[in-house]
């Protein structure tokens, strides 16, 4: 028989080793699934890492699809550390980039110059994730209504305003004039200064561009890493996360914790949903956005990354890194859906082994813990 | 002609696009009422509609038999991928919600149900078999109950069956109080002497045969074919649907139409050139509804007497609670 045993001390090491042991896990699992179906397990994987790193642009590929991750990896993980379930991540990137192209379209047309036509449509996207957010935060505060199902309704909910906004309205963000959107409808391209810059770093032969929204995303990992590391709201919204009743008896106010946070959590999302717009797509794209399910991915990028904002970064790049092989190997002999059954399992792996974090194994019956 | 009417038509249509939520809401009403929320309905339905499909595709026997057969691998396949998050949140103790979206992504309709359905060539026919109206069509023109619950296939009764039996399960057995106390109150129950653990494995299993049925209720009966992503986002209203229904069966029964006919609304009334809103606002109702009915009854009073599961999404470890 399997018994668990909570550890009574957490090895650092285990922390690193446990979920590098998971990926390992996982590409063997993954590999004996690709021998079942007739596929090379080694040319499949090589050709999976060259078209995610190192093949001529792939990183800089890479990078674009990491960046909407690491921003709704970043808003899940600082709800989720209170224990405040913001899965509505999703929505609130549709509402930031609707947020943001209002501005940038708005503003670019006004003639402002490309920095503040960029700035605008930055608070904007935050604004318009807030505002997203802050429907189950106050739900939540108010009514104690629980907040996982809520913003997940309203992920629906946002997606179906983004096609109304996009498909079957004369709204101010869709584009009215172009030949192309009398055949198919589609979102009214930004203005150019409503184009954020990106970088060429020259640190690879076909050149690795950082995306304003990439380096945006480090920052905002690097504010929320302060934030709960080194302040008085973060310790307070640790141990709230950790204890509601404990944080209660010290007096800690509760509610406006939930706001506070989902607050901070939508800004996040929807700051990804206005770099979608500056940085990559340059125009809300309904479909796009929907098909791309960052949101949901985010969630998971959180949890693998332990809810800790750098190492969602670092986890951001490689699940980023899987889905760009995934598009660049689309084809007859890589099937579509091969690189969403591995990010599964590679998740089910890492969740799984979170337990060897936590617990220790034993086989056989279970016995006292030696006094510590 | 009344059977013409608009009403007849959605209500009609409700039940049949109703069906496919009712059978996945069913499942998660049951890993629900165990305590366990799975967020994997939509990956799980996936799964079961492509592996139903490849079943009636390859299986060369007359038309019920392979029907039959393949509404029970959709249902094993259903089960299969529940376990593994069973086998996560229980067994290793996982965040509920986390696992749930992982099963969603690893089965769901950028994984392994396209995987399948890309490498097992499903995508270019029609199903070989499919679920017709069970009754005779001179049945299906009496006025009204004709094209409302004559004109329906199989699976549509066979749900029918299923909402009573889950009603009489719940209520009326000693299983089905058990299962009511270990989702109220994990501690109690095993005190009592129940597996807490064996009972969240069978429902949370059994909810994903739901599942799968709901599926394959897409590729089987409404529209007879297999393309990527075919449900289109019923797993999330099913989830909606469970918290509507206050998880009971029968209400999910009347909300599983309800919605059902919310989808099937827009395109009678464009056909009628009736312009009453947007068409994505009735899309968007099942959803913004069930967050108002949500917050309505979240004071922990009324949730409690409309049976929300009190120890829903929190992981049971004896001694640690």
């Amino acid at each position: 028989m399997l018994a668990l045993e909570r550890r009574l001390k957490q090895p650092r090491w285990l922390s690193f080793a446990v979920p590098i042991a998971a990926i390992a896990f996982s590409f063997a699992l993954m590999a004996l699934v690709l021998v079942a179906t007739g596929h090379s397990p080694g040319t499949t994987y090589r050709r999976i890492w060259e078209s995610a790193f190192t093949a001529n642009g792939a990183l800089t590929q890479t990078i674009v699809s990491a960046t909407p991750l690491a921003f709704t990896g970043l808003a899940a993980a600082v709800a989720f550390r209170m224990n405040l379930f913001n899965i509505g991540g999703e929505g609130q990137l549709y509402f930031g980039s609707i947020f943001a192209a209002y501005a940038g379209i708005f503003l670019g047309r006004q003639g402002w110059p490309t920095a503040t036509v960029i700035g605008a449509m930055v608070l904007a996207g935050m604004a318009g994730g807030t505002v997203l957010a802050l429907v189950p935060g106050v739900l939540r505060a108010v009514f104690s209504t629980n907040e996982i199902i809520t913003s997940l309704m309203l992920n629906y909910a946002a997606g179906y305003l983004l096609n109304y906004l996009i498909f079957d309205s004369h709204s101010y963000i869709r584009d009215a004039t172009s030949p192309s959107a009398a055949v198919f409808p589609q979102g009214q391209m930004l203005p150019d200064s409503g184009s954020w810059p990106a970088w060429n770093l020259h640190l690879t032969s076909g050149g690795l561009f950082l995306p304003l929204g990439f380096v945006l995303a480090i920052a905002a990992a690097a504010v929320l890493w302060v934030l709960y590391n080194r302040t008085r709201f973060g310790f307070e919204v640790q141990v709230i996360g950790d204890s509601t009743r404990a944080a209660r008896y010290a007096g800690m106010r509760t509610r406006r914790k939930i706001l506070a946070v989902m607050a901070i959590s939508g800004a996040v999302a929807g700051l990804g949903g206005a770099s979608q717009d500056g940085d990559f797509r340059h125009l809300v794209d309904a479909r796009g956005l929907q098909q791309s399910y960052y949101g949901y991915t985010g969630i998971v990028v959180a949890a693998l990354a332990r809810y800790n904002p750098f190492a969602v970064v670092l986890v951001a790049v490689l699940i980023g890194g899987l889905d760009n092989a995934g598009y660049t190997l689309q084809g007859a002999d890589f099937p579509s859906g091969l690189v969403g059954v591995m990010k599964g399992i590679i998740l089910f792996s890492a969740l799984g082994a979170e337990v060897l974090i936590r617990y220790r194994v034993r086989f056989g019956r279970p016995h006292a813990e030696p006094a510590a | 002609m009344i059977n013409n009417s608009l009403l007849v038509v959605v209500i009609a249509s409700g039940v049949a696009y109703g069906t496919p939520l009712l059978y996945a809401a069913l499942g998660e009403l049951l890993a629900e009422r165990s305590g366990v929320l799975n967020l994997g309905v939509e990956g799980m339905m996936l799964v079961g509609a492509v592996t139903g499909f490849w079943t009636v595709q390859r299986v060369h026997t007359n038309s019920g038999i392979a029907l039959a057969l393949a509404i029970l691998v959709a249902a094993i396949f259903g089960a299969l991928m529940a376990s593994i998050h069973a086998f996560l949140v229980i067994t290793l103790r996982a965040s509920q919600i986390v696992s749930g979206l992982a099963l969603t992504i690893f089965a769901g309709a950028a994984g392994l149900s396209s995987y399948l359905g890309n490498d097992l060539n499903l995508g270019d026919n029609p199903a070989r078999h499919s679920f017709g109206a069970l009754f005779p069509a001179s049945w299906q023109h009496w006025s009204v109950v004709g094209p409302i619950l004559f004109s329906q296939n199989v699976l549509v009764y066979l749900s029918w069956l299923c909402v009573i039996a889950i009603w009489f399960y719940l209520s009326r057995t000693r299983q089905g109080l058990n299962l009511r106390a270990v989702g109220e109150s994990p501690a109690a129950a095993d005190a009592m002497g129940i597996n807490v653990t064996r009972y969240r494995y069978v429902h949370v299993l059994v909810g994903g045969a739901f599942a799968g049925v709901g599926g394959a209720t897409f590729t089987l009966a409404i529209t007879p074919q297999w393309v990527d992503g075919i449900t289109g986002g019923a797993g999330w209203i099913a989830i909606a649907l469970v918290i509507f229904a206050f998880w009971r069966p029968e209400l999910c029964l009347v909300g599983a139409y309800f919605f059902g006919a919310l989808q099937a609304l827009p395109s009678q009334l464009q056909a009628r050139e009736i312009h009453v809103g947007p068409t994505e606002l009735y899309n968007a109702l099942p959803y913004l509804m069930t967050i108002v009915v949500l917050t309505l009854v979240s004071s922990g009073g009324a949730r409690r007497r409309l049976g929300a599961p009190g120890a829903l999404g929190l992981p049971y470890v004896r001694e640690e609670t």
